[in-house]
């Protein structure tokens, strides 16, 4: 079975000006259906810029990605638009919309499909607040919320359409370690639940027990693939 | 349930982002409401200004009117010879003629002795060149030296002459001639008079002593029941000198009416105060909607990474748009209205606040949130998902 998340011979350079500056060297890694991947490395080595690649966010003109079969290399809105809608993501902060209470925020994963009622989104939504033990604060907004609790909104906003690949950068960083492993797991557990495939990026050792796989990105190159 | 996504979701989170910020919603309604009441006080004393300017015409009846070409309005007239008046006699279609004198002059107040301006009609009673009842019944009156009927309407300035009337104090002068008041009628004031008397063209010969009865300010021709206005004025048109204009009725109260509002500067400047205050009210709606854009930003980003599209964001900022313009404009009418009110008490200019106004008014804001809008989106392109991990 070919990779969920196929990259090869991926090269990237921030453009300043004159000057190119080289972030990703040919860097070649598969994911596969239901893998839990954990990258790590040095600050500034091209974690976070080979995630929004990976994720459609950033266009990448050098190599090979494919996601979920389809080319990111040189693509169009369009595809990357649909590349998204498929993927879940968790930030560093939790970047919930502060005027919209826990499960508004997770809802409006589902608001961009069609085919939804009102009421059946609610209650998706509500499901999955309960799977990541917020179901008793469904109606809170974020700034109501402690940073673990909006991380795990954030988790259950991710993962509510059902997602194929989950991204997530340093999701733990802004956690105590309590906080922080309880976030993985429940990550872990509804990911393997559902079949998703994580890539995850984070310097936090202490969750590396989460990982099936634990990749080192030094410098742009890729050590132990 | 197609038309979710497409508005009703940008619109609702429009709404909900709107009413987080309480302080600056308020502040926002505030900028709406503001550019509302200019836009309607201007557009008010706009309309005003165009029913008063033709407030006295309207009274008059007649088929054909002859003016001066010189005579820039009905205020202030130029004289023509009433022998161009008589001439018109001589066509078939015609019945009778009669000349208009008009002249503004200083009353003197009953009780103050203030001497104030007002509009002076002065005309044969006979002729019934009013359509207004009590002049017409008082028309045996108005023969006998010295009588005039006031107008009821005229400014309060005048002091209370009706009030002085009922008490037996009937006299007092116009242009220092000593006049008694027979009764009363009702016209309205206009920019040009502050109040109006009417009078017989004797009388008024006595009031302005200087003129003469040979030269009239306006003729008025009544023609055969059943005859051709547009064919006789044609007619007359040729027959008569170039320096008079012929006027049907329609075309008299559009030639007055047009010199308010466009020879006369004042229609300029309510014009001009409805733009700027239009203006004041988009650069304020684009303010708010620009920082909120900004401020967004991140949370902009967010929705595009998780994959809402441009378009999403563009109906987002339009949603916004909308609800300013509703919620500007409800208080902005209810205020305007009572702001109509007070300006009608206090200037005895009818301002009614008509439907088309409102929907007027309200396009107009409407128009300029969605332009506020138009020039807010390019903010949007700040909300670059890349950054958003
Ligand atoms: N938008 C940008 N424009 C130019 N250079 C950038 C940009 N974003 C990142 N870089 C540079 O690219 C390199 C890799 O950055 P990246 O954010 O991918 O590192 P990282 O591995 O995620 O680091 P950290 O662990 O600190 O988050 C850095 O040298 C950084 O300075
Ligand atoms: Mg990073």
């Amino acid at each position: 079975m070919s990779p969920i998340i196929d990259v090869r011979n991926l090269n990237f350079s921030f453009i300043n000006g004159e000057i190119a500056l080289p972030v990703l060297k040919n860097v070649t890694i598969p994911i596969h259906k239901g893998e839990i991947v954990i990258m790590t490395g040095p600050s500034g080595s091209g974690k976070t810029t080979f995630l929004t690649i990976v994720g459609g966010l950033r266009q990448a003109i050098d190599g090979s990605v494919k996601v979920l079969g389809q080319q990111l290399i040189n693509s169009t809105e369009q595809i990357k638009v649909n590349i998204r809608q498929q993927t879940g993501y968790i930030f560093q902060q939790h970047n919930l919309l502060k005027s919209l209470t826990a499960q508004q925020n997770v809802s409006m994963t589902l608001e961009m499909h069609n085919g939804m009622t009102e009421k059946e989104r609610l209650e998706r939504a509500t499901e999955m607040l309960r799977a990541v033990g917020m179901g008793d604060r469904l109606h809170h907004k974020p700034d109501q919320l402690s940073g673990g609790q909006r991380q795990r909104v954030s988790i259950a906003r991710a993962l509510v359409g059902q997602p194929k690949i989950v991204l997530a950068d340093e999701p733990t960083a802004s956690l105590d370690k309590q906080s922080g492993q309880e976030a993985v797991t429940i990550l872990k557990r509804l990911a393997k639940e559902s079949g998703a495939s994580i890539l995850l990026v984070t310097h936090d050792y202490r969750i590396l027990n989460i990982a099936d796989r634990v990749v080192e990105l030094e410098d742009g190159v890729i050590n132990n693939a | 349930m197609n038309i979710f996504p497409w508005y009703y979701s940008p619109a609702r989170l429009a709404w909900r982002q709107l009413i987080h910020d309480q302080t600056k919603l308020m502040a926002a309604i505030a900028g709406v409401l503001f550019a509302c009441v200019l836009v309607f006080m201007q557009l008010g004393f706009k309309d005003a200004l165009i029913a008063s300017a033709a407030t006295a015409p309207k009274k008059l009846s007649g088929d054909l009117f002859l003016m001066h070409k010189q005579s820039e309005a009905m205020w202030r007239p130029v004289t023509f010879k009433r022998n161009e008046l008589m001439r018109a006699l001589g066509h078939s279609a015609v019945a009778e003629v009669s000349p208009l004198y008009l002249g503004l002059a200083a009353f003197k107040t009953i009780e103050t002795n203030i001497k104030r301006t007002l509009m002076v009609y002065g005309f044969d009673p006979d002729a019934e060149l009013f359509d207004v009842e009590t002049i017409k019944n008082k028309r045996i009156e108005l023969r006998l030296k010295n009588t005039i009927i006031f107008d009821e309407y005229s400014r309060p300035e005048f002091g209370p002459v009706r009030q002085l009337f009922e008490a037996g104090r009937t006299e007092t002068e116009i242009n220092d001639y000593k006049i008694q008041i027979i009764d009363f009628f009702r016209l309205g004031i206009s920019f040009a008079a502050d109040g109006n008397v009417v009078t017989s063209d004797l009388n008024f010969m006595r009031m302005f002593p200087a003129r003469n009865p040979g030269d009239i300010d306006m003729g008025v021709i009544r023609l055969h029941p059943g005859a051709s206005i547009e064919q006789t004025k044609a007619d007359l048109d040729k027959q008569l000198n170039s320096f008079v204009n012929i006027f049907t009725f329609a075309e008299l109260i559009e030639f007055e009416t047009k010199y308010w509002t466009e020879t006369a500067p004042i229609g300029f400047i309510f014009g001009f105060g409805t733009v700027m205050g239009l203006i004041v009210g988009l650069v304020i709606v684009y303010q708010i909607l620009f920082t909120d854009i900004a401020n967004h930003r991140h949370e902009f980003a967010t929705l595009k990474a998780m994959g809402y599209k441009q378009s999403y964001f563009v109906r987002l900022v339009f949603a916004t748009a909308f609800f300013l313009a509703v919620l500007g404009f409800i208080p902005g009418l209810i205020l305007s209205i009572g702001l109509y009110h007070l300006a009608e008490s206090q200037m005895f200019m009818p301002m009614p606040i008509s439907f088309s106004k409102v929907m007027t008014v309200f396009l107009f804001i409407l128009s300029m949130c969605f332009t506020a809008g138009l020039l807010a989106i390019r903010k949007l392109k700040d909300a670059n998902p890349a950054d958003m991990f």
